[in-house]
């Protein structure tokens, strides 16, 4: 059942860190098993598309095409070298084992270390409208465009903050989309008070400027200061209500609205596996605490790329290498020390460019989104923001956990991954709270929903009473169940 | 440092202490209500749910009865239904040798008003459609019911809180002991409660407590392994249990199906997560009962820490080397549905009167030492 050897290192994700740890785990000898939700090496960043849609890397990926083309070849070459388990994702993890899932069918892993580089999502955040259909997250727009080459809409508006919101809008303006403007929920003058920390890396900073800039030239009105307040339409979004800093309100009409407010570090196995969290009140998120090279609390569990804080995909690459050389020290073996000293010194001069890039384009407080109580905060379960203020003063909650056991807010398939970072403001701001006083939601198994059916096979039995005489029933025609998750408000 | 004085303190604030803390308070006694972390937040507030009278020992079923009357009063009692329903039970039979055991339980509770009704054949298929080949029929128990843990085990503390007694949160006690005519206990972070009579509600951590004042039981902790699905169309209209056990299950209003079955295991001291065999077990147990559960995703597992005994009944009563000292803990993972009626044997017990409800010596903590076969 357990096809690993027990000194086997586990490696969860196959986008920039977690290719770059394998690389060095395998060039040292090590016996590695890559585990990765989708079917070909590159994280979301570089993604691939499937064969049938595969086109040109610099159309893809830009001023990133030799990066994407150098993570793809490395995937390649790793693929003949290690226990690759493609599309396949890890549900459950417990110290020394990991329980997965591939192709409707679970297994187990066990694990002498492991190295979580599991990447990111969105960082999605309620607005009235914010569920109608045409609304995306700017991940989910960019995924559309690499994966499967079409935009999600004809005339798109791109609202939120942070770098992926110009780098998107860009993309879609070259591949012929219409970009009815980007809203930045950062001021301008945020963005250029933190400016010279993000001198640390010239080239990022210059790339960055340069979308703007290119924007600004195919005649793309760049906004600063503006909050989505509502998508308005009836079966779609026809259109988005935004506010400025200065309180006025505006309306652009739009067939797509892409949003998103950073990215939300996929972190839920650290937290199964014990590592202590730590909240970082710039970046207004909890992340697995770890040193310089990316090693966690938890003695085997190694952390590295945007699955531990987000740090884009060039760091993402540098801490993917950095913490297999500390896994490899740890386990006693010489490490070069020149090339970790060049690794540290560039780690460090990228983190302070995040630093800044964190400050510049920082969490928009929740007031600015001035949420009604009928706004939907949890759509997997349909609970809207005043069921959750409710809650708070009825039954005095301060903590999310809490806040889920009574309202189910993050009971969902989502399990919160979704909707905790809008939940968790609403919470602070209903119990009148510090964000990062009022916790963050604890994983549970499984991370993303696993068919009950699935569990039956390939598991050890341990029988309870009398399940014994159980036979399992004869497979026939499946009655397919409806989902009806967010259907029933 | 500040010192509590009250007449009862009770530790746990889950559904038993809580209930308990309800009853006193509105019978106008100062209480204290202690809880480590926040109320009803282990098993009392992550377990199954199961609403249910049958398959309990008739030694439990006077008590089940009073229960049974104050669930429909939820609203008045703690200010929410917690969501409670009489689905109706039903109790499944594999065997014609299970439904034997099914009759003979129906005529030993006859007194009891369960209106327990045997359905098997070619009428269970036309009533119950959509039960799986596996099983052959079963006991339907028309009046019980679920309801959620989640929502009413806090609504009890909270209640009881809204009736007048005081209740003490995130209060971890580090010393318990009886001082002159006192019970003194004190907390983690300095605070000190005097009591003159104490209530262990303390669930699978109540053994611990009563082993500190001389009482020792043979509790065991588990972990029960619990799983909920997405939302569903309509799988069941019954809540659902087997014969010989191993698994339960219910639909909620919302379409999720809750079920659960065998046990996990402990990780540390306190903390617990579902196993892997029951997973395994419920993967095969449940399309085979519920084949419409074939294609489900399971969206959570979990697990909560319960205290068993082996002959089912809890500890409920008083101490018999501590004057002052209740017992009310180690319900064998059947606490939900008499927990409203506990808290008022225990209300009683602290006013130092006697209850009708049970029969004292078979929930006394020194059965154990009386059987020969009692202490594992």
């Amino acid at each position: 059942m357990n096809a690993s050897p027990m000194s086997t290192i586990a490696v969860i994700g196959a986008g920039p860190a977690g290719l770059r740890a394998a690389e060095v785990l395998v060039a040292q000898g090590k016996s590695v098993a890559l585990i990765d939700e989708a079917e070909f090496a590159g994280g979301q960043i570089y993604r691939q598309p499937p064969t049938a849609l595969a086109r040109p890397a610099t159309l893809l990926y830009g001023a990133q095409a030799d990066r994407a083309q150098d993570i793809h070849a490395l995937g390649r070459d790793l693929a003949g070298k290690l226990d690759y388990r493609r599309a396949t994702s890890v549900w459950h993890a417990q110290p020394g084992r990991l329980e997965l899932l591939h192709a409707g069918k679970v297994a187990s892993l066990d694990y002498a270390r492991i190295v979580l580089a599991t990447g990111a999502t969105d960082r999605a955040m309620p607005f009235a409208g914010w569920t109608l259909p045409g609304v995306f997250t700017l991940g989910g727009a960019q995924v559309a465009l690499k994966y499967q080459g079409c935009v999600v809409g004809k005339r798109v508006l791109f609202t939120g903050s942070g770098p992926l919101l110009y780098l998107v809008a860009y993309q879609y303006a070259k591949a012929g989309a219409k970009v009815v403007a980007v809203h930045d929920s950062a001021t301008f003058a945020a963005q250029a008070r933190h400016a010279p920390g993000m001198l640390a890396l010239p080239r990022m900073l210059a790339r960055g400027l340069y979308y703007v800039a290119w924007l600004r030239a195919h005649g793309i009105p760049v906004r600063y200061g503006m909050t989505p307040r509502r998508a308005v339409g009836d079966a779609r979004v026809q259109g988005l209500i935004s506010v400025g800093f200065d309180g006025r309100e505006r309306e652009d009409a739009c067939d797509a609205v892409a949003t998103g407010f950073g990215l939300r570090s996929e972190n839920q196995i650290a937290d199964l596996l014990g590592c202590d969290f730590v909240f970082d009140p710039v970046n207004s998120s909890w992340n697995p605490a770890k040193d310089a090279a990316g090693r966690s609390s938890v003695a085997e569990v190694y952390l590295a790329g945007d699955g531990s804080g987000i740090g884009g995909a060039d760091q993402a690459e540098l801490e993917g290498e950095r913490a297999a050389w500390a896994l490899l020290e740890d386990a006693g073996r010489v490490v070069p020390a020149r090339r970790i000293g060049a690794l540290d010194a560039s780690l460090a001069r990228s983190r302070r460019f995040r630093k800044a890039i964190d400050q510049a384009f920082a969490l928009p407080a929740l007031k600015r989104f001035d949420l009604s109580d009928e706004v939907l905060l949890c759509r997997c379960e349909a609970i809207r923001v005043g069921e959750v203020r409710q809650a708070v003063r009825d039954a005095g909650i301060t903590e999310l956990n809490r806040l889920k056991a009574l309202t189910r807010v993050g009971m969902g398939r989502c399990q919160g991954r979704m909707c905790s970072p809008g939940a968790a403001c609403v919470l602070a701001e209903a119990a009148g709270m510090p964000l990062g006083q009022v916790g963050r939601i604890r994983a549970q198994p499984p991370i993303k929903p696993v068919p009950l059916a699935a569990c039956a096979e390939d598991m050890v039995h341990v029988p309870t009473h009398d399940q014994a005489s159980m036979a399992p029933i004869p497979t026939g025609p499946g009655r397919h169940l409806t989902n009806t998750v967010g259907g029933q408000s | 440092m500040s010192e509590i004085h009250t007449e009862v303190a009770i530790i746990g604030a889950g559904l038993i202490g809580g209930s308990a803390a309800l009853a006193l308070a509105r019978a106008g006694v100062s209480v204290a209500l202690i809880e480590r972390g926040v109320a009803g937040a282990c098993a009392s507030g992550v377990n199954f749910g199961g609403v249910r009278r049958q398959g309990r020992a008739p030694d439990q079923l006077t008590l089940a009865a009073r229960a049974h009357e104050l669930w429909p009063q939820l609203p008045t009692l703690i200010g929410i239904d917690g969501e409670y329903v009489r689905s109706g039970h039903m109790k499944l039979a594999r065997t014609s040798s299970d439904l034997a055991k099914l009759s003979a339980y129906r005529d030993r509770v006859a007194g009891f008003g369960l209106e327990l009704e045997i359905v098997e054949g070619a009428e269970f298929r036309r009533r119950f459609p959509y039960f799986g080949t596996e099983v052959i029929g079963g006991s339907l128990c028309p009046e019980d019911g679920q309801a959620n843990p989640r929502l009413v085990a806090p609504a009890f503390a909270r209640a009881a809180q809204r009736a007048g007694a005081k209740v003490l949160e995130q209060c971890n006690l580090i010393a318990f002991s009886h001082e002159g005519d006192a019970f003194v206990l004190k907390s983690a972070d300095g605070r000190v409660i005097r009591a003159s009579v104490l209530v262990n509600a303390a669930g699978a951590w109540g053994a611990r407590i009563a082993a500190a004042f001389g009482d020792e039981v043979p509790m065991r902790v588990k972990h029960p392994t619990m799983a909920v699905t997405e939302p569903l169309p309509q799988v069941t209209a019954v809540s659902i249990g087997i014969e010989g056990g191993g698994f339960y299950a219910r639909q909620v209003a919302r379409g999720n199906v809750v079920m659960g079955g065998g046990f996990g295991e402990s990780v540390g001291e306190d903390v617990c997560r579902p196993g892997r065999g029951p997973m395994e077990a419920l993967g095969r147990n449940a399309p085979a009962i519920l084949p419409a559960l074939a294609h489900a995703s399971i969206i959570r597992y979990w697990s909560g820490v319960e205290g068993y005994f082996d002959d089912k009944n809890p500890v409920l009563g008083h101490s018999t080397r501590q004057p002052g000292l209740i017992h009310a803990f180690g319900f064998s993972g059947a606490g939900f549905q008499i927990s409203p009626a506990v808290g008022e044997v225990v209300a009683d017990f602290a006013r130092g009167r006697n209850t009708p409800l049970i029969d004292p010596i078979v929930f006394s903590p020194t059965r154990f030492s009386l059987s020969s076969a009692g202490s594992a």
